[in-house]
This record gives C-alpha cells, structure tokens and sequence, in this order.
C-alpha cells in the first residue's frame, strides 16, 4: 500500500461543537458536496454523512485494513485521512466497484469462491486487489499476497482471498476461467 | 406435534465413511421424521460446492452489519471503563457529562456481566458500584448527538477509586499471600460455547479448584497403578498464552427502546442468548424482546448473550427514548470481550513397550482472569484410548478481562502438550508417529484421515529429527483432533411455499461467517427439488421460530434436520394437492430437477405449475429438531481430524514460518464442502496465528495490557499463510434427518500442536512454549546445546 494521503492536524473541539467545514469531492464518480466537523476522517464522512457502509471500521487506528478506499486510484486507510483531505479528490469505494447491476470481476470472483467468510474485511481486499491488477495483470500467489497484506482477515486463511483474486485476474485477462470444482474429498 | 415416543419406524440408515466401506444400520425413528436422505453422491445440491446465497450483498457492501445499522434519531454511545486493575468505586460523578453538548443519557453500570462472582455475596466487599477487577471494564456509558459528543463527555465524567492491589501473573496469583482477585470464592456460568468451570469448586487464595474429571464423567481408573505398571513413562511441562478473539467487527449493539417492546441489533453468535439475557436485566416477557443480526462480522466465542454492552445501550435508550448505538472501540474489545485462557500443564504418560497407554496425569493452572474455564483436559480424557486418565485442573484467578468460550475450549492448548507428548512416546519406543497413533487411537475417522493426510504432504519424506543440512531446516509433523457432537435441541424452521412457487424459509438463527444461510436453502431445495439459488432465507431474527446459539460446531448438527423437517412437511402438504391429478399417491410424488411427477417417467407439473394448485396464497411447515436418533448403544459422538505441517525454521534468527498445511476432517454428511473449507482454512490461520504470533500481554506492574490494540497484538497476515490443503471425507451415523455435523472447532483444535511437533522434527529441538517465537526457538536451541554439552 502507498502512504496514506498526508495526514493534517486532528483537533477535537473541548467544548461547544466546532464550526461545521465543507467539502467538495467525487465518490465512486458522483460529485459530493459535505458539510462535517472538520476532525472527521475520511472513514466517518463515508459512513456517516454520506451513508457509505460499505467501507469497514475495524480499529480506528490504521492497524487493521478494513476501511480501506481507493483515493485518486491508490489505496489509502480512510480512518488515517481527515474528510478535509478529501477536497478535490476522486474517492472509490466498495460502493462503486460494480457497474450498475454488473458485478466487477473481482466482486464475481469474491461470491463465488467463498472468499467473503464474515465478510467484514472483504471491500478492503476488493479496492486493494483492484489496483494491484491495473498495475499487474498477471500477479504472481507471492505478488498478490504483498499486495493485500496491509488488511487482516480473521475468517478464511486467505486461501479463498487468493483463489479469487487469481480467478478475477484471469478472468480480466480475458480467458476463460472458472472455479475450482474439485472439492478434494476422501476417497 | 407428533408425539414421538409413541409412534415410531423403522428406518435404515447408511453408516461409515464413503468410499472406504459403507454399511448400514436400522433405527427406530419417530413417523414424523422423513425418510432417509441417502448419501451425498445420489443428491443433486446437499453435497455439492454452493457459492453463498449471500456473496453478492458481501461483495457490494449492501450486507449490514451491526455496525452499519443507522435509524432515525440514533444516538451514539460511547463507554467509560477502568483505567485501574482492580479498585473500589467510591463516586462516579456524572453531573458534567449529563450537561455537555449534545449528552441525551448517561448510565452507571449497576450489574457487571461477564465476570465471575463472589459465591456468597455477604462476602462480597461491600460497595455500591460493583468492584473493578481488571482495567478496561465497563463503569458506565453515556449517549450523545454524534460519536465526537459522546467522546468528549465521556472524558468529564469522574471516577472516584479506592485503590486495592492486584496481580496479573498467573504463577504471581499462586502463590500464598499474593493480592486477593475475589474475597471469598467466586463461580461463573458457562455461556453456549463452553467455558464455565463447574460450581461449588473449593478456593484457596486465587486458585479455584483443582476440578478432577471432565465433561464427560469424572477420572478414569487408578493412574498410580497404570504408571507403575507402565514401561516407559514420558512427560512434559507446557506453558500457552492468552489469545484475544479479534473478530474485525467490535462488540456491539443498537438498542431501540419503544413502549411496545425493545429491539436490538446485535454483533452475536446467538440472536436468542441476547433477547433471554435483556429479558432477564430488563424484566421484560421474551416476546418483547425482538434481537436481529442480519450480518456479523465473527465471534470465535466470544458473542452470547447481551454483554455489558448491550444492558448498557439498553438502559441508554430506555433514558434517552430514542435508538442507542454502542459499538466497542478496539481497545475495550481486547480488554473486557473476552480471551482464551492460558495453560500451565504437566502432563505425564505412562505406557507399554509397543505404545500401549496405561495411565494419563494432566495437571493444568490456567488463567481465565476474573472468569473461570481455564481447563484443557479435553484431548487428554477423549482422543486415545487408556485405562486410567486423571485430570486436576484449577483457575486462577487474575486482574484481567474475563475469558469467554474461544473456539473449541480448551482443546488447542491441550492438544499442543497431549500430541506432543505422544510424539515424544512415539520416538522413546523407536515407532512412526502415525503408527503408534494406529495403535492407540480407536477412531476410524482418524485412521483414515492419517493415511490421507500422509499421502498427500508426502510423509515418507521426513527425515529424522534436526537432519537438514544448513541454518534453515525444514520438519513435517502431525496432530490430531477431537470434538464433540453437541446439538441444541432449540432449532426449530419454517418453511412456506407461495402460489407463485417461490420458497422461504425462517428461523432466528444467525449465520457468523460459517454460511448456514445457504446450507438451509441447499436442505430445502434438496427436498423440494429445487437449487439452492430458489430458496429465500431469512435467518437472523428473533421473531422467526427459535434457532441455536452457533457455538462449540453445533449450528449445522442442530439446525439443518430442522429445515429438512420443514421442508419436507411443506412438500407433503404440496404433494396431497397434486397427488390425484397426477394419479398417484401422495408418498407416490418425486420432487425433482424443479418438476413434481408422479414417480420417474410418470406424469409431470413443473414446481411452479403445482405451486399454482394451492388453494391458499400459502402453505407452511413449522418442524423443531428431533432428538437425535440412536441405537440406545452408541457413545457420544466425536469428532476426528488429523493435520500435517510442513515448517522451514531459520535457526540462525529462530523464526519459523509454516510452509504448508494438509488438512484433513470429518463433520457428518458435508452439506457445503466450499463453505467447510473455508472453515478449515480459518481455523488453520486462527492456529498457527495462536502457535507463533498472538500474545494478551499484562504489564505486572502497573496491570493494563502493552498491546491491546491490532498492531503489537501480532495476527497472521496474508503475508504468513501457508499453503493449505483441505481434504474432506464424509461420514454417515444416521443420527438425524439431515446426518450432518460442524467443522467450526475440530479445524483449530490441532493446529499448534501439529507446529510444535514440525517444529521438532525441523530442528531437534521441543518448544513447550506458546508462543513460539524467535526468542524462544534460540533459547531452547541454546538450552538443548547446553544440555548436550553436559551430557
Ligand atoms: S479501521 Fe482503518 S485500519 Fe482499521
Ligand atoms: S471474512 Fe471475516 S474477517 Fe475476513
């Protein structure tokens, strides 16, 4: 994952609420225009101001993954970026990966393979699978497991995660591809 | 209702495993059971790979958790815990909060959940909150406007301690004149995943018990004549740490108080745990209480029931008259939601010559904090077959946040010293790991799974223990696991059919990750002929007929012969409609590939046509568990599993990374093999995470934990996962409409151990240890180095 989009100054107002600030920005390629308490991260203004539940809260502390969002196309923690930074900014999340009733690849990979257990942590390994494949359309197991190992899943071992990246990715290639039906059974 | 116990069949089911020699056994079932489902391979959907009916709401972000639930006028709550381990709460001062922007309700916890309790409360130090015990518990919550509100009040409510003094350690808390945890003993009630340690145990300081015997009875024999008839005697001190549940969603709740009822969403294992435990706080009937958990993201254990933070939220909203979301931050979760305990365990084993066990001897210290159920005398008391087994394990109590049932209680801790123990056995009497296992082990399940696990990592490729050339060494190891068949018998479905031929089914139990939304559908289409993508399932809901707590692998047991049981009423209401226009009886119509006909070849509607026949909008099948069918011979039903690991350890810098996992189980009849592979795989990373990396660490002198947090309390990544290959067989028993077991526990019991004893192999060496990290590989190395030299 890059570094996260630079990080300005949290103050929390003590007493009386702070002035509410504005904020102009594209989600998932609608323009957004916010007015929020200028402390708020990016995690919060999604999920609270604009109703985006799609982007997880797993820690609030940048150790987890879950909120993971696509800003300017890179992977960034939303809960470690202020709603502020936002400004002028093209955000992507979970939200948008689809193309109206069309999954994306990933997505179809994802739900298919089994890939989302709980599914808690799975929009953030989608956004992050996501830019790995722009970049690299053929990943190799070692090179996708770099790319997704800034989320922690606590379900599935990642195998499936993997499965399903690799699948999308062939799938995006342009072959044909489907999944594993071998459930490898005793006997 | 049928009363079961006067009208009975006969009814022959198939048994054993498929593929290596299937019989079949004849029971008496009660007439309202179905007939029997034959095996997998003669099903169209039970048995096959399923993607989940719900993938597409996981994967577009549309599945709302509880986290993600918002209704008009929500407030947001925010807790205030203990920043002392253990203390005396002289005033809780309120008055600032209550007046800070935006504050609608500030509540003081009367009642703490979750700990254990004095037995005789007169003994209890007199107090008018109740007594902290470990930093991070819940003193009082307060609701506001906004989460930023509730934040900033939460920092003017003021705490008056009166300090008293604690202890963290385990082996500290052992010892005579250490601080006091509780004045007088102290018992905590099991919660549907296990954990608990019994009532009325003798206490002696903090240390609660020794409880001799297990779930299952109490010792076996006499070990003291088994080991003096034994010939060779092994044994081991084996230390494991405390693990933290991290599911990645918090602990949490919405709690809408209304005068007609309260309704709460809930992060839970059990949508009914939590209504019975706020009817209980609240005094409320049951059918007042309404718990939804459409989606959640993982318990491991650790979600029953309403917790503090529910009767916290609730009461908020009771004060406030409006919906309060308690959501807990990372830290309370890793503080005060529970943890695995901690192990200390001498074991000792007594055995003949060709490997014969004589005698087992657990004695475990673990720590639960201010809870109990530290015991891992499981594997010990039920995996090998001997004559005299005697377990004696106590609690010890310590300042610290109480454990909570944590993925097969007890059995990975006690696994990693029993399967080390055997290994170590195995090499004392020069026999094959696998082969004494063959002799000592009565479990068919198991034999076979050795044979197949040790086909497939290619154990005839291991080399004696330390061999490797060079600094890196690579080891295969073995361990094996055993669980148990429980069933809750509270699994009740419906099932309706519409006019339109569409199909629902209802139940208010919840799907935790496992996938029992879309194994119910796979039950229902399975009976009605239908696929799995037809069936509606609306599960999560406590207004749906009553469905189990999924705890301790007993979901897919306890509740999928309920479905079929629903479904298969339903279909016979369905069949009495059409059975004269296709001029058969009704036992005489086949459901089928989406038609209803009158046997093969005879005459045919297709499921929708024959929907059009009812003569209402409606029709419904409300069925419960049965108990499961038996023979009046059988023991408890286990479980088997047998994993092999494949480690490379550096032994220049001690790390040891798991290159490879074979995975092999048993859970009944599969209903879902990509479902239960999943599982396995999770269960695989939940134990090597356990056996390398995760640690709860107290710092003894001033009593809070270093890490509680997702950062230095290290979990395995993607970077750390091995290769993992699960391979399935599938066992009949005839214990049910469905025949179906879980896989939930069996997959994690023994994973460290199976490390540790790779370990070994790898570098000569044994780790007693959890976790087992750098540090510790070059100590013991060292220490073994020292010993030889000695020697
Ligand atoms: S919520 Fe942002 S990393 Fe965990
Ligand atoms: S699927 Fe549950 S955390 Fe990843």
């Amino acid at each position: 994952m890059s570094a996260p989009v630079p990080l300005t100054h949290i103050t929390r107002a003590r007493n009386g609420r702070p002035a509410k600030r504005r904020a102009q920005f594209t989600v998932n390629g609608e323009p957004v225009d916010v007015l929020f308490a200028p402390h708020k991260t990016l995690l919060e203004v999604l999920r609270e101001d604009l109703n985006l539940t799609g982007t997880k809260h797993g820690c609030e502390l940048g150790e987890c993954g879950a909120c993971a969002v696509l800003v300017d196309g890179e992977p960034v923690l939303a809960c470690l970026v202020l709603g502020l930074d936002a400004e002028g900014r093209d955000v992507t999340t979970v939200e948008g990966m689809a193309d109206g009733p069309a999954l994306h690849p990933i997505q179809e990979a994802f739900a298919q393979y089994g890939a989302a257990q709980c599914g808690y942590c799975t929009p953030s390994f989608m956004l992050t699978a996501q830019v790995l494949l722009e970049k690299n359309p053929s990943p190799s197991r070692d090179e996708i497991r770099e790319a997704l190992s800034s989320s922690i899943c606590r379900c599935t071992g990642y195998v499936k995660i993997y499965e399903a990246v690799e699948l999308a990715a062939a799938r995006m290639r342009g072959e044909e591809a489907d999944i594993l039906e071998e459930a490898i059974y005793g006997r | 209702m049928q009363d079961a116990t006067k009208t009975s069949r006969k009814a022959t089911f198939p048994t054993g495993i498929a593929g290596s020699g299937m019989t079949s056994v004849e029971l008496d079932i009660p007439t309202s059971e179905p007939p029997v489902l034959p095996p997998n391979e003669d099903l169209s959907v039970v048995g096959k790979r399923t993607p989940r009916l719900d993938g597409r709401l996981k994967v577009t972000g549309a599945a709302r958790y509880t986290a993600d639930v918002r209704l008009p006028n929500m407030l947001h709550a925010k807790v205030i815990t203990a920043t002392v381990p253990h203390a005396r709460v002289k005033s809780v001062d309120i008055s600032a909060a209550e007046k800070a922007p935006g504050v609608r309700a500030v509540h003081v916890l009367e009642r703490l959940l979750g700990s254990a309790v004095v037995r005789d409360s007169s003994k209890e130090i007199a107090s008018k909150y109740p007594i902290v015990r470990y930093s991070g518990q819940p003193i009082a919550a307060i609701a506001a406007t906004s989460p930023g509100a509730a934040e900033d009040a939460a920092k003017l409510v003021k705490v008056e301690y009166e300090v008293l003094p604690f202890v963290v350690d385990a082996d500290e808390a052992r010892k005579p004149g250490a601080p006091l945890v509780f004045p007088a003993p102290a018992d905590m009630a099991a919660t549907a995943g296990g954990g608990g340690g019994g009532g009325g145990l003798t206490q002696a300081g903090n240390v609660r018990g020794p409880a001799r015997g297990g779930m299952f009875g109490p010792p076996r024999g006499d070990v003291e004549n088994g080991f003096a008839a034994a010939e060779v005697i092994v044994e081991g001190e084996f230390r494991t740490q405390v693990q933290t549940h991290s599911p990645l969603e918090t602990h949490g709740v919405v709690a809408d108080w209304r005068s007609d009822g309260l309704t709460v969403y809930s992060s839970t294992q059990g949508t009914a745990s939590v209504r019975d435990e706020l009817a209980e706080v609240f005094g409320l009937p049951k059918t007042q209480v309404r718990v939804i958990t459409e989606f959640m993201g993982g318990g491991f254990g650790a979600k029953f029931g309403a917790g503090n933070e529910g009767v916290l939220a609730t009461h908020l909203s009771k004060k406030a008259g409006a919906p309060v979301r308690l959501m807990f931050d990372r830290r309370t979760e890793q503080l005060a939601a529970g943890n695995r305990p901690s192990s200390h365990q001498k074991l000792r084993l007594g055995a003949m010559k060709d490997g014969t066990l004589k005698a087992i001897h657990l004695v475990n210290f673990g720590t639960a904090g201010v809870g109990t159920g530290a015991g891992a005398g499981g594997p010990a008391q039920n995996m090998y077959e001997c004559p005299a087994v005697l377990t004696e394990e106590a609690d010890v109590f310590v300042n610290a946040g109480p454990a909570a049932s944590f993925r097969a209680p007890g059995h990975p801790q006690g696994c990693f010293a029993l399967e080390q123990v055997i290994d170590e056995l195995a090499e004392r009497i020069a026999v094959d790991p696998l082969a004494l296992r063959d002799r000592i082990d009565t479990s068919e399940s198991r034999r076979l799974e050795r044979r197949l696990g040790a086909e497939r990592i290619g154990w005839s490729r291991r080399k004696a223990p330390g061999s490797d050339p060079g600094p890196v060494k690579r080891g295969i190891g073995v361990a094996q696991s055993v669980w148990y068949r429980f069933t809750d018998m509270d699994s009740a479905c419906e099932v309706r059919i519409a006019r339109d031929g569409s199909v629902e089914l209802l139940s208010a139990v919840q799907d935790i990750g496992g996938g029992i939304r879309t194994a119910l559908a796979q039950v229902v289409a399975e009976e009605l002929g239908l696929q799995a993508a037809d069936i509606t399932v609306r599960i999560g809901d406590t207004n749906f007929p009553i469905g189990p707590a999924s705890g301790g692998s007993v979901t897919t047991n306890s509740i999928t012969p309920a479905a079929r049981n629903a479904a298969h009423d339903v279909k016979m209401q369905l069949a009495s409609l059409v059975a004269a226009e296709l001029g058969v009886e009704p036992s005489g119509v086949v459901m089928r590939g989406g038609t209803v006909a009158a046997g093969a070849g005879g005459k045919s509607l297709t499921f929708r046509q024959a929907a059009r026949r009812l003569k209402t909008e409606q029709i419904a099948g409300l069925a419960s568990r049965s108990a499961n069918y038996s023979d009046g011979k059988r023991a408890f039903d286990r479980y088997g599993g047998v994993q092999f690991v494949e480690v490379a350890v550096d032994t220049e810098t001690g790390v040891i990374r798991v290159e490879r996992v074979v995975a092999v189980h048993d859970c009944g009849r599969p209903i879902n093999p990509l479902a239960i592979e999943s599982q396995v795989n999770g269960g695989v990373l939940q134990g090597i995470s356990y056996a390398l990396y995760e640690n709860r660490q107290l710092d003894r002198n001033t009593g809070h934990m270093v890490n509680p947090n997702l950062e230095q309390y290290k979990i395995l990544g993607a970077r750390e996962t091995p290769v993992i290959e699960t391979i399935l067989i599938e066992e009949y028993r005839g214990r049910s409409s469905t025949d179906a077991g879980g896989i939930g526990e069996p997959a994690t019991v023994p994973t460290a151990g199976a490390v540790a004893n790779a370990v070994y192999n790898a570098i000569g060496v044994r780790l007693r240890e959890m976790p087992m990290t750098p540090a510790r590989v070059l100590a013991a190395m060292a220490a073994a180095r020292k010993e030889g030299g000695r020697a």
